[in-house]
């Protein structure tokens, strides 16, 4: 009977479960949650602030700032739509054709994920130096790579090609052949139904990729340097303006790049889930 | 007869499994065509040969006289129901079904407002209107069904191709749609073939039905054919049920333990063979001299019948029965079995 009462009067928040343990684990979460995310945070916030409102707006306003948050985020932008095209290429290449080497080139998608990013800044810096097999190639060609916004973004191509293909991959994979073959039975052609019906299958998953690949790009700092040259006003990233201040003991104004950063990256990534949560309404659970 | 659909000898191998050995069929237009076998009997495989999804390696399908393999995929002109439907799952019902129309080359597309004319009829055929705006992911597996044969439908197929078409769903749709599917060819008359493994399925739906097994097919005939006139052991133990005796066929008569079974089996040579029986084609009775005597050892409750499962001497399969649902047969009894009706085949080809 007391058993039979206290549960019809006990009445919970949550969906009841027969798991255990939702206490204990929501707490450690939030705990978690709190320390490792929230607390860093929440204390650069507070640093950026406590620099005051006109020393805030005039940091963040002067060219030097802007131009290196301009060439972050349109330098990642920029490489995540590359990744985006060459990313999607790559997967459908592995998923749909089977030819000699694949498993190594499968394999070999990864290696930017493996690689320390130093490591991969010192490679590509050897290769696109002026006097670097491929520098010397665009420089032939009138082009400066190295030392250029151009670098950076090749740079950040570099690291954040493995978050498309891996994104996308998958989804081919399952989509199989039978959409495409019912396309053509339909008297679709071959354009038609890349376009018409392949495409907008993994789109879900290519902007998922992609920005994967730009949130990747944007903090992306190792590799990047190297290549760079690190000319203010040209060629130097957000990330490195904010060691920059630190080194020059500035931490209210590397709080304040940092802040910046952060908002610019909350709002983006805001917009791209609300764009998927559309998406899923329409699609089902992609 | 004329001929709608000509399969000739169509070869196919995957690796070094030969999935077709030599199938020919031929098709009268407007005709219900079941291609009935198990799993890997080659059945989805020859669908697909003649789609042109896959390529035969030897002859050829023949669509009103002409020869596919010179055609392209659109100028086929198949509709194709997938078994898992392959809905556009990006695009809604309406865009659905209308793909077929919009991807047609410029000349020959109708206009919109013929599209929306000609959507909207299909989708009233096929049950669907209102349903327009929906996506193919907030549809029940049966409306899913019926979105992709509408689509199917939309290009005015010269053959209609469904591959395992209920396979997905639950019993009771299943059986909701078979009615209903039948409703729809009687109105629309396209010549259709259809894969499934279940034979209740292929026998109520079709007007003839290919049995294949292994590549090649056993027997095509109407259900009461393939039926009541079975073309070997694998059909008739395929469809429905079938209890298997080994007998020695002498003068014409099915012998078992020295007993004779049944008679009438003429002209067939002599020697061992297989004796099928039906479990609704059998009298058990008390005492009977000529009847086998054989033990009940289970009764079990079937349908409109009671199933009672009869242990013969000398045979270590157990035979099954049915019995009107008003006996009462007692478990442990000892009884006369004796066949009314059975199939007899040769030993080495039911040994399977």
């Amino acid at each position: 009977m007391t058993t039979a009462a206290s549960v019809g009067r006990k009445r919970t928040w949550r969906e009841p479960s027969i798991l255990p343990g939702f206490g204990l684990s929501m707490g450690v979460l939030l705990a978690a949650l709190a320390l490792i995310v929230l607390a860093p945070l929440a204390a650069l916030v507070l640093k950026a602030g406590g620099a005051g409102p006109a020393e805030i707006l005039a940091i963040a306003s002067s060219p030097r700032t802007l131009a290196a948050l301009r060439l972050s985020f349109g330098a990642a932008l920029a490489a995540a739509l590359v990744n985006a095209v060459f990313g999607l290429l790559i997967a459908w290449v592995l998923v749909r054709y089977s030819f000699p080497g694949r498993r190594l080139v499968d394999a070999a998608v990864d290696l930017p994920f493996a690689l320390p990013t130093a490591v991969a800044g010192i490679a590509l810096t050897a290769v696109w130096a002026p006097n670097g097999a491929l520098g010397a190639l665009a420089a032939s060609l009138g082009w400066k790579v190295a030392y250029t916004p151009l670098g950076v973004m090749i740079a950040l191509v570099f690291v954040s090609l493995p978050f498309v293909v891996r994104s996308v991959q998958p989804v081919l994979q399952d989509a199989g052949a039978d959409v495409e073959e019912a396309a053509a039975l339909l008297g679709a052609s071959r354009l038609r139904t890349v376009f018409g019906v392949v495409l907008p299958g993994v789109a879900p998953a290519l902007l998922t990729g992609a920005t994967l690949a730009f949130a990747r790009a944007v903090g992306e700092y190792g590799s990047v340097i190297f290549i760079a040259g690190n000319v203010p006003m040209v060629s130097e990233i957000a990330p490195l303006l904010i060691v920059i201040k630190l080194e020059q003991f500035d931490y209210a104004g590397a709080a304040v790049v940092g802040m910046l950063m952060l908002l610019i990256s909350l709002a983006l990534l805001l917009a791209v889930n609300a764009l998927q949560a559309w998406s899923r309404r329409r699609l089902g659970n992609v | 007869m004329s001929i709608a659909l000509a399969i000739e000898t169509l070869e196919k191998t995957f690796g070094a499994y030969p999935a077709l050995r030599g199938v020919s069929l031929d098709v009268a237009p407007g005709e219900l065509v079941a291609l009935l076998g198990p799993s890997g009997s080659g059945k989805t495989t020859l669908l697909r040969a003649i789609a042109g999804l896959e390529q035969a390696e030897g002859g050829r399908v023949l669509f009103n006289g002409i020869d596919t393999r010179r055609l392209t995929l659109r100028e086929r002109r198949i509709g194709f129901v997938f078994q898992s439907y392959a809905l556009f799952r990006h695009l809604d019902v309406f865009e659905n079904v209308a793909f077929g129309l919009r991807a047609r080359p410029r000349g020959e597309r109708p206009r919109e407002a013929q599209i929306r004319t000609r959507v909207a009829a299909l989708l009233e055929l096929v049950q669907l209107g209102g349903l327009e705006k929906r996506f193919p992911s907030q549809l029940s597996g049966g409306q899913r069904q019926r979105v992709a044969l509408a689509r199917a439908l939309a290009i005015e197929p010269q053959v209609l191709l469904l591959d395992e078409p209920f396979g997905a769903l639950d019993a009771k749709v299943r059986k909701d749609l078979r009615r209903w599917l039948r409703e729809l060819h009687a109105r629309t008359g396209h010549t259709t073939l259809f894969v499934t493994h279940d034979q209740e399925e292929a026998l109520e739906l079709s007007d003839r039905v290919a049995i294949l097994n292994q590549g090649r097919i056993e027997q095509v005939g109407t259900p009461d054919d393939v039926y009541d006139r079975p073309a070997s052991g694998f059909v008739c133990e395929f469809l429905g049920e079938a209890n298997r005796l080994p007998v020695e066929i002498v003068n014409g008569e099915a012998m078992f333990a020295q007993r004779a079974l049944l008679g009438g089996f003429g002209p067939r040579p002599g020697g061992p063979a297989f004796l099928y029986v039906r479990p609704q084609h059998v009298a058990l009775t008390d005492s009977d001299r000529d009847g086998l005597p054989g033990a009940i050892v289970a009764v079990r409750r079937h349908g409109a019948f009671k199933r009672v499962e009869v242990a013969l001497e000398g045979l270590s399969r157990r035979l099954e029965f049915d019995l009107d649902a008003g006996a009462a047969p007692s478990l442990g009894a000892t009884v006369c079995v004796r066949f009314t009706q059975g199939h007899v085949f040769p030993a080495q080809e039911g040994a399977g």
